[in-house]
């Protein structure tokens, strides 16, 4: 019991208090991100061998780029080589009225032209087919990875973190795929054939300026370690703007109702200026780092002109010689800027694989059997049994000790008994939203831990109150209980349980879109559809969780008159606070504190004087 | 504004006659900046001035202190040449510094205005645009026009005035060579508007296709129990993969127009090299041209080559900025339909006596055919209770709505103490209105916060007060109390536990309408009775809307109103309407069911 609330302050400056305290000290990341050192360390191996694996089915395409680029860059270099050749040996024959060796020069000029442009299309093409089909298979992977985590952990990750992983993380990725990894690679080839050049052409020469070398990679080595902590930080607070941005958006009404948009944008402000203030503090890095390069550069370049002046005055090189040293070193170091450019690009890249990287490692709370078991065959049946199932969401709150539960296949079953009795846990254990901390889940005697997810899921079907309508039409959410399924059993299952009349009456019938999280369909309209979505699905084994909470009574009533058909040859657990639903079950449990203190047929309950008896007299005095 | 086609707005992948309008109209984020983008230009100018001067150096050190055997000449052109040099390196880091903030600044500033903006746009824009569509807008798009403004832009300016400059030294070293050098713009204008044209559609769509991934990830993210409850997992990933390897085409496609550009701005500036070392080489021997002269020369226009193989990047960063632009001015060019009047007033919660009335009401939601509500005249007197009951889709949760205005009426109006509340400034109507959806909304945020989501100066001693009205006190039970954060889906928060909170929000600091949407479905039997006898204790000082589907909760209403086909079919007591009215039984009460033998009173 604690009184401790946080009086809210008025500048809202920088506090974080509004978020709260997440039960979970982890709940902002996945479990593989840590700022522990080691675990640091850990999760850049597992980028690392995440991009391996990612570039690993191109590395023959790879290869060839490799080529392209090589032949690109011989053909680039040998531009100024052949400006050399061009004033030391062709214009003194030209003089003498010899154009044969000009000519040549011309002739491989053109060559050279022409190599490079071809091997610079075909390169940049290429490349990009690698980065996109790299990037289709890094967005596919953590799209099906997200998946197959467990509600657990979607629940304190938030969908806005999704997100923000699948989009302005995987943006980060593409930028770099987009303009990044070519110039990337091309500067650094550059640089090192051009070295190569330079070492060819005046050894002492260049052993001047290669000495800019160590200082480059000090300078570097600097830019590394701080960018790469500086774009984690932005990583982090874009996730911030984009889980608010999401979630205000998606609860506008409340927002506007309650007057709340002053106090969302003076929150989105500071997020947002959080995430300025991190992109400018990896800006800054690179404004510092790239200058730095520029001293490094021109530094050389000036001791290079005086040393190579003094050389061809001491008669130790030619003037053509020094020319084309100068005009080397300034390839050299031009794209050492865009080089900075780039590998700052690969740091905010870095950092975003890493928290792909991180959900990727993310074990699923709820796993798949590496050898499932089958359901028994023959015909459809659907015994649940729970043996001694403990579970409780935190693990200082049990909620469920060592409860004993057996269905018969074909039963209906209803739970009832105050919040926190644990009905909804049952529901969801039932359909493997959690598996027991101990004990077992059981169907058809088989334990839901051996069951393949496909065949879990369609034996077993959870309708909750939350009726999650995908954009579409209201046949497409229908047919989501069956993709199979024909629109005459789409249409079917609604006529089944009593929804066909709404449906008809919409603008466009069952084609009708419906609208972003079904906006134009009220509460008990998406009931309906979720209900015939769930019939459609015909599971062997189907749990409502308060599922008929917002319709008005003769909808209710005409609900109820399906699921007896519905429910006849199938096993189903009903939680439902209105006693009306309870009407239809062969079996009532009354549960309190995480235990059954009431199991029996409906009607010998009422008459037995427990709980259920005065619940049940309560709910007929009230029905008019 | 946009003319959108229902349920799918943001596709208009149209250029328009002028495609760079809206980028242009961003200017006014740069304002505040314009001192310092002064300031950088300047900076940059001469920084690339310092570099041009470089080559111009080397000439001298050729042709004079080389030529001349002359050492001291040497060290001080050397010396020169390193402080050209450093200045080169200042001058940029100035420029790279000033413009971080800016950048950075200028993208925050747009962002904070788009959700400003989008806080003010009516719900009914809401339900019609997807939200990925919207997040793609202030994350990926924000981005593109900040590297535009940042790097593209100036390093337009800056290449474009390079290539100038260069193009003047050149033709003063030797005008026909630099005429001819300077003829080679020519092909590569051709080049750009052939290739800006292609490329705008195909970055428009690769965007919209952004939006898509970003609203499916979203629906998923969002509806995961559902996902999980039918394994349709496989589905939407196959359904994801669609909408992923769309935008790889599209990528693979721009890839591919860039690629082909770009090889043809390296092609052009080579060709011409060729050109002049052919025709240098040729004067040279001629004797019109030094030695010094030609490298002089080749070594200047060397320096075209970085500029005019960036323009390709820089014209395709243009374009997507451009599209990026048009897709933010999308959403700020759409006008909040639901504003204060110009005349709005306030009205004080002590003032307010609470008599609401509805005058030939009439509500169509945009662009649909019929009306939901027709022609509804409705009194609900001060301290009344009026509860609105009807079947499934008749447009109660519709009316309700129209009270704290999330939707505006179509015809009619809605008055509370004779006042039409468009007359009422918005942030006053809602002030005075305590609301309760029918689906409880809850953010991930301490619980606190989502409870005063409206009144951040409410007092603990209120809250208390109405967590206890709704019987919600296991706020307090929760690990941190009320600063536990409770996510979006309700940490494991029950349904009936999420409603009371809904309600303790609604009627937190006894506001003078209340406007209550089946606010007890979700409770069951004994919290419910709890919470009925609660409320009835606040409905005596308020107004209040309801809507019930059960006769438990009707007792709690004054009056009822029958809502049937868009129109108020009867309105009376229960018990009235109850003996009088076969619809109103038909709606509220067990009979049929009865008849089924399904209940045995």
């Amino acid at each position: 019991m604690t009184g401790q609330v946080p009086e809210p302050r008025a500048d809202g400056a920088g506090a974080s208090h509004w978020r709260g305290r997440a039960t979970d000290p982890d709940a902002d990341r996945s479990r593989a991100e840590d700022t522990a050192p080691e675990a640091v360390a850990r999760l850049r191996a597992r980028s690392r061998a995440l991009l391996r694996d990612l570039l690993r089915p191109h590395r023959a395409r790879l290869g060839l780029a490799t080529v392209l680029l090589l032949a690109q860059n011989a053909a680039a270099m040998a531009g100024p080589y052949l400006v050399m050749l061009g004033i030391d040996r062709a214009v003194a024959p030209l003089r003498a009225g010899d154009p044969g060796p000009l000519a040549a020069v011309a002739g491989a000029f053109a060559v050279a032209a022409g190599t490079e442009y071809a091997a610079r299309r075909g390169f940049l093409t290429l490349s990009a087919r690698i980065g996109q089909a790299v990037l289709l298979d890094l967005r596919q992977r953590v799209y099906g990875h997200f998946l197959r985590l467990c509600v657990g952990f979607h629940e304190r990750y938030t969908s806005g973190r999704v997100v923000s992983r699948l989009t302005s993380d995987l943006d980060s990725i593409a930028e770099l795929v987009d303009g990044g990894i070519d110039s990337l690679v091309t500067a650094t080839l550059t640089v090192v054939s051009v070295a190569a050049v330079l070492l060819w052409l005046d050894l002492p020469l260049a052993a001047v300026a290669l000495l800019a070398f160590p200082l480059l990679f000090a300078l570097s080595r600097w830019f590394a370690r701080a960018s790469t902590s500086a774009w984690r930080r932005s990583r982090d607070a874009a996730a911030l703007v984009i889980v608010h941005f999401v979630e205000s958006l998606r609860g506008i009404r409340a927002v506007q109702a309650f007057r709340r948009e002053p106090r969302n944008q003076q929150i989105f402000d500071g997020l947002n200026d959080e995430y300025r203030r991190a992109n400018l503090h990896g800006f800054r890095l690179i404004a510092t780092y790239s200058p730095g390069i520029k001293v490094i550069g021109n530094g050389t370049l000036a001791v290079v002109l005086g040393y190579g002046g003094w050389r061809v005055l001491g008669g130790g090189t030619e003037v053509g010689v020094l020319a084309a040293f100068l005009l080397y070193l300034r390839r050299f170091f031009e794209p050492m800027q865009e080089l900075s450019q780039f590998y700052n690009t690969l740091q905010s890249a870095t950092a975003a694989l890493e928290k792909l990287a991180g959900v990727l490692d993310e074990a699923p709370g709820v796993p798949e059997p590496a050898r499932p078991t089958p359901l028994p065959p023959g015909p459809e049946r659907g015994a649940v049994r729970f043996r001694s199932v403990s579970f409780g969401y935190r693990p200082q709150a049990p909620i469920l000790t060592g409860l004993d539960l057996r269905v018969p296949a074909g039963q209906t079953v209803a739970l009832i008994g105050p919040t926190g009795a644990g009905k909804s846990t049952i529901a969801k254990l039932l359909a493997r939203f959690h598996d027991p901390a101990t004990g077992t889940v059981e169907l058809d005697g088989v334990d839901l831990r051996d069951l393949a997810d496909t065949e879990l899921r369609r034996a077993v079907v959870l309708v909750t109150q939350e009726n999650h309508l995908f954009s579409g039409t209201v046949a497409e959410n229908i047919r989501f209980g069956r993709p199979t399924a024909d629109d005459a059993a789409v249409e079917a299952a609604a006529r089944a349980i009593g929804a066909d009349d709404f449906i008809t009456a919409l603008p466009d019938g069952y084609a009708t879109d419906v609208h972003r999280r079904g906006g134009r369909l009220s509460a008990g309209q998406r009931q309906l559809v979720a209900f015939a979505r769930a019939f459609l699905a015909d599971p062997r084994v189907l749990i409502l969780d308060e599922a008929t909470s917002s319709l008005d009574v003769p909808t209710e009533r005409l609900v109820q008159r399906a699921l007896g058909t519905v429910l006849r040859d199938r096993t189903a657990l009903v939680i439902a606070h209105r006693l009306s639903t309870v009407e239809i079950a062969d079996r009532v449990l009354v549960l309190d504190g995480g235990r059954i203190v009431e199991d029996g047929p409906p009607a010998r309950l009422a008459a037995a004087g427990g709980r259920y008896a005065a619940l049940h007299e309560h709910w007929r005095t009230s029905l008019i | 504004m946009p003319a959108l086609r229902d349920g799918d707005p943001a596709r208009r992948v149209d250029a328009g006659p002028r495609p760079l309008r809206n980028l242009w109209r961003l200017r006014r984020y740069l304002r505040p900046y314009a001192g310092q983008f002064c300031w950088l230009l300047f900076a940059s100018l001469a920084a690339t001035a310092a570099s041009l001067a470089v080559p111009l150096l080397t000439q001298r050190v050729v042709d004079g202190p080389v030529a001349d055997r002359d050492a001291a000449g040497l060290l001080r052109l050397g010396g020169l040449a390193l402080l050209l040099g450093l200045t080169e390196a200042v001058l940029i880091f100035i420029r790279r510094w000033t413009q971080s903030s800016s950048s950075v600044g200028m993208e925050a500033a747009i962002r904070a205005d788009v959700y400003a903006h989008l806080q003010r746009l009516p719900v009914d824009f809401h339900d019609r645009w997807q939200s990925g569509q919207l997040l793609s807008r202030v994350t990926s798009d924000l981005s593109v026009i900040r590297r535009f403004l940042s790097f593209g832009l100036l390093f337009l300016v800056l290449n474009l005035v390079t290539y100038l400059a260069v193009v003047v030294l050149l033709v003063r070293l030797h005008a026909p060579l630099g005429l001819l050098v300077a003829a080679s713009a020519a092909p590569l204008f051709l080049i750009s508007r052939r290739f800006a044209r292609h490329y705008h559609a195909a970055s428009r769509r690769m965007q919209d296709q952004q939006g898509d991934v970003a609203t499916l990830v979203e629906e998923t993210a969002q509806g995961l129990r559902t996902v999980k409850a039918y394994g349709r997992g496989p589905e939407l990933a196959d359904r994801f993969a669609g909408r992923a390897r769309a935008l790889h085409d599209t990528g693979v496609g721009k890839a591919r127009l860039l690629a082909r550009t770009s090889a043809l701005f390296d092609l052009v500036p080579n060709l011409t090299l060729g050109v002049v070392l052919v025709c240098g080489a040729a004067l040279v021997a001629g004797g019109t041209l030094t030695v010094g002269e030609l490298i002089a020369f080749v070594s200047l226009q060397l320096m075209l080559i970085w500029p005019v193989q960036s323009l390709g990047w820089i014209i395709a960063n243009g374009q997507e900025a451009a599209t990026a632009a048009d897709r933010i001015h999308e959403v700020l060019d759409t006008p909040p339909s639901i504003v204060d009047a110009p005349h709005a007033v306030t009205l004080a919660r002590d003032r307010v006596r609470g008599r609401l009335r509805f005058e030939g009401v009439t509500f169509r939601y945009p662009g649909a055919g019929t009306p939901v509500l027709r022609e509804i005249d409705l009194t609900v007197e001060p301290g009344e209770t009026l509860a609105l009951v009807g079947v499934t889709g008749a447009g109660k949760s519709t009316l309700l709505s129209l009270v704290p205005r999330l939707h505006e009426v179509t015809g009619g109006r809605i008055t509370l103490d004779g006042h039409d509340l468009r007359d009422l400034r918005l942030s006053a109507l809602r002030r005075l209105v305590g609301t309760a959806f029918e689906e409880p909304t809850l953010f991930s945020m301490s619980v606190w916060e989502n409870l005063t989501l409206g009144r951040p100066d409410a007092g603990q001693d209120e809250v208390r007060a109405a967590l206890a009205l709704a019987q919600a006190d296991f706020a307090y039970e929760l690990p941190w109390g009320l600063a536990t954060r409770v996510g979006e889906q309700g940490l494991s928060l029950s349904g009936g536990q999420r409603q009371r909170l809904a309600l303790a929000r609604a009627v937190l600091g006894r506001p003078a309408l209340l406007v209550l949407d089946d606010p007890l479905s979700a409770l069951d039997v004994h919290t419910e009775a709890l919470v009925e006898a609660a409320l009835k204790q606040v409905l005596r000082d308020s107004t209040a809307l309801l809507v019930v589907h059960r006769p438990s909760t009707v007792a709690l209403a004054d009056r009822v109103a029958l809502l049937d086909g868009g129109r108020i079919t009867a309105i009376g007591r229960h018990s009235e309407l109850l003996a009088t009215v076969p619809a109103y039984r038909a709606v509220l009460c067990a009979e049929p069911a009865s008849r089924d033998g399904l209940v045995r009173s």
